[in-house]
């Protein structure tokens, strides 16, 4: 009986073994996949018309040539927008010379408290090269529908309201189309990582 | 136990030791880690008629290191909003995922407009192997 079970176990534990030490075979992804999700094809990227937190129209037209990180939010956030923000100001840091070439856009989703000059202020704070959107409520709402953002106001008794909103970020490459989409909660490293793909093709 | 009822019993002890040794500590491969789903031509239309067609179940299990990527393919006439971006017709977008959690979606390819996926960490433990094949083995047995 002992050297029957032996016939069977001793090729059973060996395989074990063997699979014990074997190296799990990992399917890697290469290296220029992005870490945002991809648009395939990549078309045009919606333009805006709004004014810009500089004086001037702000429309993606003018940043050509330049990489975009598009997002939407709003001065009096709390939570979302200044850790977003945050986390662009540290990937344009860590880019170094690169970063010339990389230009954060933010529009508000709030245009009845936001003007030109907070957003200015408010932007600045985080990068001074940041350039924000504002507009009218109709142009605010024309951008956000052209990038599928959805914002809803909640009011306080206190007579203030915040707004939840949509918190991705949207990476347009040199020649004006949107390549990808970042979801809110990624690091400054992924950026990194990301915008110097997008920086050489 | 006698010798014959042994011999009989041993082969399928053994077998089922193997089985049992290959689901704990094999690795898990997959020949892609892109989990597909297309959103097919007339859904919206479908829709429009009244029709609660389900493109996409409600909730999508991911795991990472075997089907980590989420593929969504628009093959209808007009635009889908998926999560964070819209999809216009013959668009599909490509969503990665690193961390484990649940997340949820807008996605108008749903009647409830939400879609929600888990992702889950790698079986990393023999126990963590054999209950992510059982499972798996279950979800896919009538497919």
């Amino acid at each position: 009986m002992t050297v029957n079970a032996a016939r069977f176990l001793l090729p059973v534990l060996l395989g074990v073994a063997g699979m014990v030490v074997a190296e799990p075979v990992r399917l890697t992804p290469p290296d220029d996949l992005l870490k945002a999700g991809v648009l395939s094809p990549a078309l045009p990227a919606p333009e805006l018309e709004l004014q810009g937190s500089d004086g001037k129209p702000l429309n993606l037209a003018r940043f050509r040539g330049k990489v975009v990180l598009l997002a939407f939010g709003f001065s009096s956030c709390g939570e979302v927008c200044p850790i977003t923000l945050a986390t662009l100001a540290g990937a344009r840091k860590k880019l170094g010379g690169d970063a010339a070439d990389v230009q954060v856009v933010y529009v508000t989703v709030d245009p009845e408290r936001d003007d030109a000059a907070r957003m200015k202020k408010f932007l600045g704070s985080f990068d001074a090269t940041f350039v924000g959107g504002v507009g009218s409520r109709a142009e605010i709402d024309v951008a956000q529908a052209s990038y599928g953002i959805t914002s809803a106001r909640k009011d306080y008794p206190d007579g203030n309201y915040t707004i939840g909103h949509s918190s991705s970020i949207y990476l347009i490459d040199r020649a004006g189309r949107l390549r990808a989409v970042m979801p809110y909660g990624h690091s400054s490293d992924d950026f990194v990582h990301d915008l110097k793909i997008l920086l050489r093709t | 136990m006698n010798r014959r009822l042994w011999i009989l019993l041993a082969p399928v002890i053994g077998a089922a030791l193997a089985l049992l040794a290959w689901a704990a500590f094999a690795p898990i491969q997959s020949g892609s880690r892109e989990q597909v789903f297309d959103i097919p031509q007339g859904t919206y239309a479908r829709r429009r008629a009244g029709d609660l067609v389900e493109i996409l179940p409600d909730r999508i299990r991911l795991t990472l290191g075997i089907n980590d990527v989420l593929l969504i393919r628009n093959q209808d006439d007009v635009p889908q909003t998926f999560g964070p971006t819209i999809m216009m017709p013959g668009q599909s977008f490509r969503l990665p995922f690193e961390r484990p959690a649940s997340y949820q979606f807008v996605c108008t390819a749903h009647a409830s407009g939400q879609l929600t996926i888990d992702v889950e960490a790698e079986p990393a433990t023999p126990w963590a192997r054999i209950h992510w094949r059982a499972r798996h083995w279950w979800e896919n047995r009538k497919k």
